[in-house]
């Protein structure tokens, strides 16, 4: 595909979107600095509105909803449109698309910071929130569908497919997850009870992390690592199989996530099983990711944008090993609960999506802009800073995790308890401080990222033709 | 392959895909008794202590504390019996966590008398220095509205009718602010002046609390 012609492509929503993202990035890491701050200093628990109860669900909102959908639409928008070779149906729809989410992801935040939480894991939100979300997920599959039906290229890339199955599970699993009644205008009550809603939120809570932070980002790697390379996809084949595993055994696997609670045995037992087998197609990506760069592993030292995939793809790779792991029943019990599993969820967001986003951010930008990428040492920067940020951080919340899993387990020789809690948490403050650290050099790399990016924008030496 | 030129058909099947797994691990367990499972020992919730379960997920105590004792032995042994899936029965939503910042507390009920709560959610650091918690004192400077408490009640299903609503919230406030309640002078002391005859938030909480897992030890003992 050439990149002539591309005034005819809706790229301003692209752009839009891109710039919100980064963004709630950029806000949902200072907050996720405050609290990392708070949990060895709790002197920073100011206001109620600054109480780490609070902020913990907006910094995961702000990073998943917020900087994680935003990074998506704009994407998908792209994509979509490249891999169509048409515009988008509804210009605009997808610009009220994108008030509406900025709209709503800003409201959800204060609503957050003003303790209307409904407690249910990335479902926070209040009730009227949740419509807004709905709302503008279906002003975005209509665009992709209305732009799919009437597109020009007859066969639908591997990248489509991934748009294709978010779109739809996202939207099942949104409405399920937060059937509620409401009390008021900010208060409702979920409509499950204890072992149901358990299950239905960790059915979601797990479904929701697969279906924005793996499938998107699968169609991001799909699309942006050959245009990048120049090369194609290895395995066409194993594409398809991996996609169609993928999607199948994912929602078996939720209540993993609820190990030895009371929830009826046999289903914790088919989540392990399920958990196991996901191994196969999340690794169908990751063989098909390397294996496209054979005989030009040369790009990893020539092409900067190679080892933001490479890398991410990697994580992707660990983390997916990690998950199953962590779900067999005996070393659960060891594990959850502890930060062992805070480290496992930003292995695979500060390293796999973020650094999957950021090359596809670098590849696109500049082709929307009819520019080039204002810094590639800038850019190598970035690469190392939240590497480094985020293997430090990762690292560092695994040992803090095993320490204390073997402190809540160690007895003295008459078996009583050798350690009483606050002992177990105390022992942590070093990994805590440390883990502040790592995210302060994070976020650091981060800022460049973004400086990076807007300078490119600012740039645009080619405006005139454009 | 031919439905990679159909978007609809894929979009179908995708979801045909997605809803297997869904079906037999989510939507089938909601009409299954297993995961429903009823005591006549297991009380729903005051109008008063879901009011303060209301402020707990407020404030977002469920980031830190869990409300699941699992049953392996270190475990019970810290906390107490294991969690039964009958003690949920009226848990909308569940609160049972992912992360220990904090102890769990699903037997944390009739541990410790209402004076410890009111000092320590006060001052966590007051009572264990190196505490991360952060404090709450100022629940207790928030008169606790009551205004939709049986609008709650009812849609929650407790079977209460207003008056039984009311003689609830009465009964509550009687019992804080009785001269002899046990902890009166910790109450007091991080209670304003002009709230100390009525409920505040801090009461509601502590009043939830302490209702975890105590019916649950009446169940066991029946056994």
């Amino acid at each position: 595909m050439n990149e002539t012609g591309s005034e005819k492509y809706n790229f301003a929503i692209v752009r839009g979107f891109a710039f919100s993202a980064l963004f709630w990035l950029v806000v949902g890491l200072l907050v996720g600095l405050w609290i990392a701050f708070e949990m060895f200093n709790p002197a920073l628990n100011l206001t109620p509105w600054l109480s780490f109860g609070r902020l913990r669900v907006v910094h995961t909102n702000g990073l998943g909803l917020g900087f994680g959908l935003a990074a998506i639409f704009a994407t998908s928008y792209y994509i979509l449109q490249r891999l169509t070779r048409i515009p988008l149906l509804f210009p605009r729809l997808a610009q009220a698309h994108l008030y509406l989410f900025n709209t709503v992801i800003a409201l959800g935040a204060l609503s957050l910071f003003a303790g209307m939480n409904t407690t249910k894991e990335y479902a926070e939100l209040e009730w009227p929130l949740d419509i807004g979300v709905v709302v503008f997920w279906v002003m975005f599959a209509i665009n992709v569908f209305g732009t799919l039906i009437k597109r020009k290229e007859k066969q639908m890339y591997i990248s489509l497919w991934y748009i294709i199955s978010m779109t739809v599970a996202i939207a099942i699993l949104y409405i399920v997850n937060n059937l509620e009644i409401p009390v008021t205008l900010f208060k409702s009550y979920t409509v499950y009870a204890g072992a149901n809603d358990a299950n239905v939120e960790w059915w979601y809570g797990h479904n929701v992390v697969g279906f924005i932070f793996t499938v998107p980002i699968l169609a991001m790697f799909y699309y942006f690592l050959p245009k990048s390379t120049g090369l194609p996809i290895f395995s066409h084949r194993l594409s398809i199989v991996s996609f169609w595993a993928l999607n199948f055994a994912y929602l078996w696997t939720g209540a993993h996530h609820l190990m030895l609670t009371p929830l009826p045995e046999w289903i914790q037992t088919v989540a392990i099983a399920f958990s196991i087998f996901l191994i196969a197609p999340s690794w169908g990506s990751v063989v098909n990711g390397y294996y496209t760069l054979q005989g030009n592993w040369d790009q990893m030292r020539t092409n900067y944008l190679v080892k933001f995939f490479i890398a991410g793809i990697t994580f992707y790779g660990l983390q997916t090993l990690q998950g199953p792991l962590q779900g067999l029943r005996t070393l659960n019990a060891f594990f959850h609960y502890t930060d062992w599993v805070v480290g496992h969820v930003h292995m695979g967001t500060m390293g796999w999506v973020t650094m999957v986003i950021s090359a596809s951010f670098y590849y696109m930008i500049p082709r929307i802009t009819n520019t080039e990428i204002y810094s590639v040492k800038l850019a190598n920067t970035h690469f190392w800073l939240i590497l480094v940020g985020q293997f430090t951080w990762t690292i560092t919340m695994w040992i803090a995790g095993i320490q204390q899993g073997a402190m809540w387990k160690a007895t003295n020789p008459d078996g009583s308890l050798m350690y009483n809690f606050l002992d177990t948490v105390t022992s942590l403050y070093p990994y805590y401080k440390l883990r502040f650290g790592a995210g302060v050099v994070y976020f650091i790399g981060i800022l460049v990222f973004v400086w990076n990016l807007i300078m490119t924008v600012r740039k645009q030496p080619n405006q005139a033709e454009a | 392959m031919g439905i990679t030129s159909k978007p609809v058909v894929f979009a179908v099947l995708a979801a045909v895909v997605i809803l297997i797994g869904t079906t037999v691990t989510v939507f089938i367990p909601l009409f299954m008794p297993s995961t429903q499972p009823v005591s006549a020992y297991i009380k729903p919730y005051t109008a008063v202590e879901q009011e303060g379960r209301d402020i707990y997920m407020r404030e977002g105590c469920n980031n830190c504390h869990t409300q699941t004792v699992r049953p392996l032995r270190t475990e019970v042994l810290r906390y107490g019996e294991y969690s039964k899936p009958e003690e949920f029965a009226y848990d909308r939503p569940f609160l049972w966590g992912s992360r220990r910042t904090g102890p769990d507390l699903n037997r944390v009920g009739g541990k410790y008398p209402d004076s410890w709560h009111y000092k320590h959610l006060d001052s966590p650091q007051s009572m264990f220095e190196k505490s991360n918690m952060p404090p709450y004192g100022w629940l207790a400077k928030n008169r606790l509205d009551t205004g939709y408490s049986f609008k709650k009640t009812s849609i929650l299903g407790y079977g209460y009718s207003e008056s039984d609503v009311r003689q609830q919230i009465d009964q509550y406030r009687l019992t804080v602010t009785d001269e002899r309640y046990p902890s009166k002078d910790s109450r007091e002391k991080i209670t304003p002046v002009e709230l100390r005859k009525q409920l505040t938030e801090m009461d509601a909480l502590i009043a939830y609390l302490q209702k975890l897992g105590r019916d649950v030890k009446k169940m066991e003992a029946a056994k």
